[in-house]
């Protein structure tokens, strides 16, 4: 998302003046394992209907759950990037009748979760707490035939177990994000963290990244939580921000007009744009959750789980506050792009190599939007030295990074195939000399302050040089002239 | 002849697996319209089987230490492509696409699967007589229950069906029809047989064990089926000791109590009169023997009807229509899954649904669920106190001899009352089993049974040979 | 027996709970036997044991992980044509009414 996010202005603004929303988001995502969580068929998407399937997936008789050792190591790492605390774990039996639960329960974790207490920062700075991030099995897939594909018209459904067993980690935050801007930053920056540490692919339109999000409002200044509403269905960060605005619209409607929320699970209508009643907290249904008895608490050891802390990547905020740290003067939205498209590695090195960083960060952002290519570290710190030493003008240096990105290579040699040559300082000279003295018209309304004039000149000189010229050496050169 | 002549026999060429099957299948055709130890007999797949051992034999190899050896597997048990009832309607139809763990092994050693046998439906119950097909009748007495739940699997073998079958224990489905029925029957430690296969009653407190008609038969049987299993979480990592190693060690110097709690109200005094004989009989082999107490136990009962339910309720949520067995259609798949359990499930099996659904609901799981857990840690906290003094308790397996057909089915409470002898082993994971010792003033067969802390099978074992030479 | 412990009305919510339909007959006949069960069990009640840790596991079984590792898959056909209704590879069923709650 972020670049659509880095558009818009005043990143955490309220939405309304006197009322504030409050967010809260249950992030589903599905494990980049090989196999299910409790069994051995392949956690794959797509496929022939019910073709990554054996006998605990498809909940037979008999069959019984073991724990993907991977699933807990990526559900680990989750934990520890998430700054969670990893905790002995129980999984839980949550009992409900559905066609696509294999067992009508599912095995998740309840009371007992291993990953909770931890936070995440957004690109802003704010912290937003997380509660638990837990492990679950995903349910199969149900299709609704007839009546355009609704659930309530269809005439009948048909179900495939693929998915079902699939792992999934929960991850729960705190109520405490206060628009939709940064609830689709928050989602953002749960799925560079996943990607970041190998646990998830993240990809919210296979659906392994699942939001489902809670909101309410209250008056701005209220430290007072409002009766919130769940909201299912949201499948993409642009639903999830029109989700949230719609529905905190109608609530604070509703009571601007004063009406009562009525707390409820409701579903988001992407084609109406509106949110629909699902059903309400008096129809909750009783999960009547105890513990799995088919699996034993999950305690993993001190030593395991510090194993993997070592070998944790740098995570989105490390490398944030790194690129801060080189590049101080750009702009947040910047830095946080630059993460966003793992582009941050080559500013540094870039950077490192000599580059200025404003200029650095200026090509990741706006000219490299479709990755590096061939570009190397010390190539784009090259250019951006060109650029410093007036050799390059930015029309030049944009049109030599598409060279280097295309062909890789150095960037005085493709300046040069380009026919960008640096001019020395007496060729530009003895040009403004020939042109001052063909044009003494022009020349005197110059010397008199027009300041139009300087663009005529400079001009001239592009024109004679097809763009070789540094349009800023121009111009001091005229200036000089004048005396 | 028993299992370990049999397989001796077959190792040794003396005999062929196919005359021994062949013989046993007689058996069952000719007594089993009486009986109906049986829901399946697998005649062809058992003939064909019998025949490849033969030829393993013929060339020299071993087929194991069940070579030939019949085999009736309680219908809660996988088998590949061979009807898996539980003795419900609602499995109508279901061929499990795979084996069992205890059927993959009992292959692997060279035993002769002849069938799959009556039961309690889904295991619960007494007397076998919650059957969707119809009661079993006891082979010492037909007007009585074999007792339950693996009624069938007891029948076969007093029956002479077959030397072996395997049953399944939440509660004392082994051994009380074990006792009822006059074999010797076996619930081994929580997680020394893997479940895997076995379908779920009661998930924390299933076993599966042998029946046999003598103590070293079940040995040798135990000896094949246990040992760890990767595809079960709750089964032991590291593999015990051979039982049949030690049989024959005896029990001088053992200290045996014999369990108070267990031993007055409510039981039968001829059968309280046999577990006496029995501590004497072991005394006069070496035992010291004294009264011994675990004063939670009496709480087993009611822990375990909340226990079992309501792990059973969320076991059997499965059974919905969808993906195998019984569908009675419905306008939506809601309406769909109410009439095919409404229509599939038995009354018993209704009323555990029911019991542990409620003992999970909202607002009760404290009450109910919660505090029988912590019922369960009391009566471990007992036993191991217990276990300090003792090596081995003995107590009668059920509290009376085998009851009459119908006598208890109308009223569950009674019914429910047969199991307080055994069902407190399940709870603390335990082993036990049940052996036969002499008969009850109705002629009837009593039975025995001795417990062991868990992993005890070795000495308790040893117990059983004991009892079963001074008989 | 003492105060009744469960009523018709809740005995028909949990049988509803379980997806299961009952006759008044069979809901009479529960509710009573239901109610005597859990007369029998209320002996527990008085047992002071709330400071005892409940036991999910009887045993102390150490926690088994499975390796990433793919394993066999089922047939398909297998295990449709054990299916009660199947169509297009997949399980069919009637219309769900609504999403999983
Ligand atoms: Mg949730
Ligand atoms: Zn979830």
């Amino acid at each position: 998302m972020s670049a659509e996010a880095a558009a818009i202005p005043g990143l955490g603004a309220p939405a309304d003046t006197e009322w504030e929303t409050v967010v809260g988001l249950e992030v589903h995502a599905e494990l980049a394992t090989e196999t299910k969580l409790f069994s051995a068929s392949p956690n794959r998407f797509g496929g022939d209907p019910n073709t990554h399937i054996d006998p605990v997936s498809l909940g037979l008789p008999g069959s019984l759950p073991v724990l993907n050792e991977k699933a807990v190591e990526l559900a680990i790492r989750v934990g520890l990037a998430l700054n969670c605390r990893i905790q002995p774990s129980v999984f839980a039996r949550k009992n409900y009748f559905y066609p696509d639960m294999p067992k009508d329960y599912q095995i998740s974790q309840y009371d007992q979760p291993i990953n909770v207490d931890g936070w995440l920062e957004l690109p802003t700075g704010k912290r937003i707490g997380i509660e638990r991030a837990h492990l679950e099995e995903d349910t199969g897939k149900t299709v609704h035939i007839g009546g355009g594909g609704r659930i309530h018209e269809a005439g009948y459904s048909l179900v495939d177990y693929n998915r079902a067993g699939v792992p999934l980690i929960e991850i729960v935050g705190h109520p405490e994000l206060r628009s939709a801007t940064e609830a689709r930053l928050y989602v953002a920056e749960v799925r560079s963290i996943l990607v970041a540490v190998g646990a998830s692919d993240g990809k919210m339109e296979e659906g392994s990244l699942r939001v489902d999000c809670n909101v309410s409002v209250r008056p701005l200044g209220s430290d007072r939580l409002g009766t919130r509403c769940e909201i299912k269905n949201v499948n993409s960060l642009r639903s999830l921000g029109r989700a949230i605005e719609y529905e905190s619209r109608r609530q604070i409607d509703l009571l601007t007009s004063g009406q009562a929320i009525e707390q409820q699970t409701r579903h988001w209508n992407e084609d109406d744009g509106r949110t629909h009643a699902l059903r309400s907290k008096e129809e909750d249904y009783d999960y009547r959750y105890f513990p799995e008895p088919d699996l034993l608490p999950l305690d993993p050891s001190p030593e395991w789980v510090e194993q993997i802390r070592q070998e944790l990547p740098s995570l989105p905020r490390d490398r944030r506050l790194r690129l801060v740290e080189v590049a101080p003067s750009t702009d947040a939205d910047h830095i946080a792009l630059a993460v966003e498209r793992s582009m941050d590695e080559l500013a540094l090195a870039a950077i490192e190599g000599g580059g200025a960083p404003e200029r650095v960060m200026t090509h990741i952002v706006h000219n490299l939007a479709d990755g590096p290519g061939q570009l190397t570290p010390d190539a784009l710190a090259g250019l951006v030295g060109m650029e410093d030493k007036g050799e390059l003008t930015a029309t030049q240096a944009k049109r030599v990074l598409a060279v280097l990105v295309d062909g890789g290579g150095s960037p005085q040699d493709a300046a040069q195939s380009l026919g960008f040559e640096a001019m020395d300082t007496g060729e530009l000279e003895s040009l403004v000399d020939g042109l001052i003295s063909n044009h003494p018209d022009e020349w005197s309304r110059f010397c008199d302050g027009d300041a139009k004039l300087t663009g005529f000149f400079v001009g001239q000189v592009m024109k004679a040089t097809r763009g070789r010229a540094d349009g800023k050496a121009v111009t001091q050169l005229l200036h000089s002239r004048k005396g | 002849m028993t299992a370990v002549e049999i397989a001796a026999a077959v190792r040794s060429g003396q005999q062929s697996a196919r005359t021994v099957v062949d013989e046993y299948l007689g058996a069952v055709a000719e007594g089993d319209a009486d009986i109906r130890a049986f829901n399946l007999v697998t005649e062809g797949q058992a003939r064909a089987r019998a025949d490849a051992i033969d030829s393993a034999v013929a060339a020299g190899r071993d087929p194991g230490p069940l070579a030939g050896v019949p085999v009736a597997l309680k219908d809660n048990m996988c088998t590949r492509g061979v009807p898996t009832t539980c003795s419900s309607r609602i499995l109508e139809g279901w061929a499990p696409p795979y084996d069992a763990t205890v059927v993959e092994r009992l292959h692997a050693a060279g035993a002769v699967i002849v069938g799959k046998t009556n039961m309690d439906e889904f295991a619960m119950g007494s007397s076998t007589e919650n059957s969707a097909f119809g009661p079993t009748r006891n082979p010492c007495d037909t007007s009585r229950v074999p007792g339950g739940s693996s009624g069938g699997s007891a029948a076969a073998v007093a029956a002479g069906f077959a030397p072996v079958a395997l049953g399944s224990d939440t509660g004392g489905s082994i051994r009380q029809p074990a006792a009822l029925c006059g074999v010797v029957g076996v619930k081994p430690t929580y997680g020394l047989v893997s479940r895997y296969g076995l379908v779920a009653f009661a998930s924390s407190l299933d076993q599966i064990g042998p029946f046999t008609t003598t103590v070293a038969d079940s040995a040798t049987v135990l000896d094949v089926i246990s040992g760890p299993d990767h595809r079960d979480s709750t089964s032991i990592g590291e593999s015990q000791p051979s039982v049949s190693a030690t049989l024959d060690n005896g029990v001088d110097g053992l200290r045996v109590g014999v369990l108070a709690e267990l031993s007055g109200d409510g039981i039968a005094p001829d059968v309280a009169a046999r577990v006496q004989a029995a501590a004497s009989a072991l005394e006069s082999a070496g035992a010291r023997v004294a009264k011994a107490s675990a004063p939670s136990a009496v709480y087993g009962l009611s822990a375990y009807y909340l226990i079992a339910p309501a792990e059973a309720s969320s076991n059997l949520a499965r059974y919905d229509g969808v993906r195998y067995g019984l569908r009675v259609d419905g306008d939506s798949t809601p309406d769909m899954n109410t009439a095919t359990r409404s229509a599939g499930f038995g009354d018993e099996v209704k009323r555990r649904i029911m019991i542990g659904t409620y003992a999970l609901s909202a607002g009760y799981y404290d009450a109910y669920y919660g505090k029988a857990q912590k019922v369960r840690t009391l009566i471990i906290n007992d036993f191991a106190s217990v276990w300090e003094e003792f090596d081995l308790l003995v107590s009668p397996t059920s509290p009376t001899t085998a009851f009459s057909l119908g006598e208890r089915t109308a009223d569950p409470m009674a019914m429910y009352m047969s199991d307080v002898c055994t069902v407190p082993v399940n709870l603390t994971g335990q082993a036990a089993m049940s052996v036969p010792f002499g008969v009850g003033d109705d002629g009837l067969p009593v039975g025995v049974q001795i417990l062991a802390p868990a992993l005890g099978e070795p000495v308790m074992f040893r117990a059983a040979a004991v009892l079963e030479a001074s008989r | 027996m003492g105060q009744q412990r469960i009523t018709r009305a809740e005995c028909a919510h949990v049988a509803a709970l379980a997806r299961l339909e009952l006759t008044d007959e069979e809901l009479d006949r529960f509710t009573g036997q239901l109610d005597e069960l859990l007369d029998h069990v209320a002996e527990v009640e008085a047992l002071e044991i709330d400071d005892l840790v409940p036991t999910m596991h009887a045993l102390p079984i150490t926690n088994l992980l499975r390796p990433d590792v793919p394993g066999d898959v089922l047939d398909r056909d297998e295990v449709l044509a054990h299916a009660p209704f199947a169509e297009d590879g997949q399980f069919r069923v009637p219309p769900v009414l609504g999403e999983a709650p």
